[in-house]
């Protein structure tokens, strides 16, 4: 298990704006009358987006009256899914997989290149606030190892240099476009393609 | 080789575009009324025939899986529901069909909502694969925009809705009741079965749950017939599989092949040889983290399939091979898996949770060589008490690759680790020799 606790600092309330609001209204619409519940990940996500890429408390509680649930069942959920940030994490949240996959094809430089490039120790912000990184678990993308995840986008075929360029576009408030940094074309084996010849680039 | 024509994930590449038009060139949504207009029993029937596993692990026959739906819908709702948490370190293949063939998926899930007569079908993404749950979202938009779903989906006369749920980074919620009670809004610990969720599964009815990869597959077995799937591979392994390979390979890739193909063949020619030649290669882990590694010697010969693999005290699992060549720390590699399963426990049983992490500690000093003698065996006795001790199959999960490390490099750790306190005072590890023999020193 991992050990997961919220923030020190928390604000006094939190409410759904307008367009998250509307976003919340129309996922409990896809559940069963009376299974409103199942809501509380997708609600947890909208709150995280909107309240720059974190949860706290009070949205929890909010959470809890919008769905009529009790506050500690949604706390549990909060607490127990480790893709909800229980405190700050910065606008952009590095993942660097270092699972076996990813570790046997050098995963460790992309966390050299976070240390470098970000802040010495995991979940830290940066200095200018805007960023933090983390070591994750497989985030499933192990054919395109080394790799990382920063917000929802994949940045694929690693290493050192090309993760150390990646943050540097991002602390200066660049997006770099996603995908395979190796130029290959998915998943497809590197100029090694055998089968569906006929359809390449059809 | 398979046949380029006998594959049937043609846009695994997306050479060809995932939208409904292009899909429809590549043989979608043709005649998905002529499928259904031959009846519940004839498809279950034709999917028992094709002798179709599913594809998320366990390999439970899903024509029988869905003969155990009730035949008759009752006060309670049936759903369906799809499996799209894919987490387990090494397999990529789901990702793929969300968002390169969102259309065999979805067509999948109009069959298979028909053959057991659910009108909701809710299919779970986990929470790192967004941006590919949006290409799927999207794909099913235009489902709607088509009439291939909501009401008389398709001109079948079958109504369904497809929802996404999202999970949020739980590996445990790729066991099916994890899965559940996840959607259900609850933290994703597995439940007791029996009562198995064909009977009492999702809001307390009756649910079926495949794999995306599963689903995916069934409208091209319907189309061409149970005998042509089962007319790749070999008995009870039947048909085509998507490969993921990873690790110190020249061309890591996702590949779809026959069942039965050599490991060899799938390393060789598809992922362009282990990095360093086949002689540098020092073990295969074959089917996802959690199924026991493969040293070399046996891979020369090895075929990928469930019973082959049975036979070898292994498992084909997801099918994703992970290759890791002489250039790697073995025990280390293990250590991360440890460390993988340790934080990925749900909680709920005592032995899984307290174990997965005595087992990654473990196998981290013995990376270091700091652990003793005794310590090897006693990580093999840790590994029993977790397997078959708990709700559900993460514990064989997580224990399994450890006890693979011990079977075929048990000489490799106790190489690294030769130490043997009572006799070696260099070491001395006080908490691990008896109180008399201290008292003995002292006198």
């Amino acid at each position: 298990m991992s050990l997961r606790r919220p923030a020190k600092d928390q604000p006094d309330s939190f409410e759904f704006n307008a367009s998250s609001l509307e976003a919340a209204n129309s996922i409990v619409a896809k559940y069963p009358e009376g299974k409103q519940h199942s809501a509380v990940m997708a609600l947890l996500y909208i709150a995280q987006r909107q309240n720059n890429n974190w949860i706290p408390l009070a949205a929890m509680k909010y959470i809890a009256k919008f769905l009529d649930m009790p506050y500690i069942k949604v706390y549990e959920v909060a607490t127990f899914y480790t893709m909800y940030n229980l405190s700050p994490v910065g606008k952009y949240f590095v993942q660097v997989c270092t699972t076996t996959p990813c570790m046997i094809r050098g995963a460790n430089q992309l966390v050299e290149a976070c240390k470098e490039k970000i802040s010495e120790n995991e979940c830290e912000l940066s200095n200018d606030k805007s960023c933090s990184w983390m070591e994750v678990e497989c985030l499933g993308a192990c054919v395109n190892a080394p790799m990382m995840q920063i917000n929802d986008d994949y940045y694929e075929d690693l290493d050192k240099q090309k993760a150390l360029d990646i943050l540097e576009k991002i602390l200066n408030g660049e997006t770099p476009k996603p995908g395979s940094y190796r130029g290959r074309v998915n998943n497809e084996p590197e100029n090694n393609r055998k089968t569906l010849t006929d359809l390449k680039n059809a | 080789m398979l046949k380029d024509q006998d594959r049937i994930f043609q846009n695994l590449y997306n050479d060809k575009g995932s939208d409904v038009s292009s899909s429809q060139e590549r043989g979608d949504w043709v005649n998905t009324k002529e499928i259904t207009d031959k009846g519940r029993d004839w498809i279950i029937n034709e999917i028992k025939e094709s002798q179709l596993r599913g594809r998320g692990g366990a390999g439970f026959p899903t024509g029988l899986k869905w003969s155990f739906a009730p035949k008759e819908v009752g006060s309670r709702p049936h759903y369906l529901v799809i499996n799209g948490d894919e987490s387990e370190p090494g397999t990529c293949k789901d990702r793929d069909i969300l968002r390169f063939e969102p259309h065999k998926l979805i067509e999948g899930c109009l069959i298979a909502s028909y053959a057991v007569q659910a009108h909701i079908c809710y299919i779970y993404i986990r929470g790192e694969y967004f941006v590919d749950g949006q290409k799927l979202q999207a794909a099913i938009d235009e489902a709607y925009e088509k009439k291939l779903l909501g009401k008389n989906a398709a001109g079948t006369g079958w109504d369904l809705d497809i929802y996404i749920h999202y999970g949020a980074g739980a590996y445990i919620c790729g066991e099916e009741t994890a899965l559940l009670e996840s959607i259900e809004g609850k933290k994703g610990q597995p439940r007791l079965k029996p009562p198995f969720p064909a009977l009492i599964g999702l809001y307390g009815c009756p649910t079926i749950i495949n794999n995306v990869e599963t689903i995916a597959v069934v409208p091209t077995i319907l189309r061409r017939g149970g005998k042509w799937f089962a007319s790749l591979g070999r008995e009870k392994n039947t048909g085509t599989k998507i490969f993921c390979i990873s690790g110190n390979v020249n061309t890591p890739c996702n590949v779809e092949e026959e069942m039965n193909i050599p490991l060899k063949e799938l390393i060789e020619v598809h992922a362009g040889g282990v990095i360093g030649g086949w002689d540098n290669l020092q073990a295969v882990i074959p089917g996802g983290s959690s199924m026991p590694l493969i040293p070399k010697e046996k891979c020369e010969t090895l075929t990928m399939d469930f019973d082959s693999l049975m036979a070898e005290k292994s498992g084909l699992g997801t099918a994703g091979i992970v290759v890791i060549n002489k250039d790697q720390d073995i025990i280390k590699c293990m250590a991360r898996i440890a460390r993988f399963y340790k934080h990925e426990s749900c909680g709920q049983c005592t032995p899984c949770r307290e174990g997965s992490g005595w087992m990654w500690r473990m196998l981290e000093r013995m990376a270091k060589g700091d652990a003793t003698k005794d310590e090897v065996d006693m990580l093999g006795d840790v590994t029993n008490q977790i397997a078959g001790h708990t709700i559900c199959a993460f514990g064989e999960g997580s224990s399994w690759p450890v006890q693979g490390l011990l079977r075929h490099f048990k000489k490799e750790i106790e190489k690294r680790n030769n130490l043997d306190p009572i006799v070696q005072k260099k070491n001395n590890i006080p908490y691990l020799v008896d109180q008399h023999l201290l008292d003995k020193k002292n006198a």
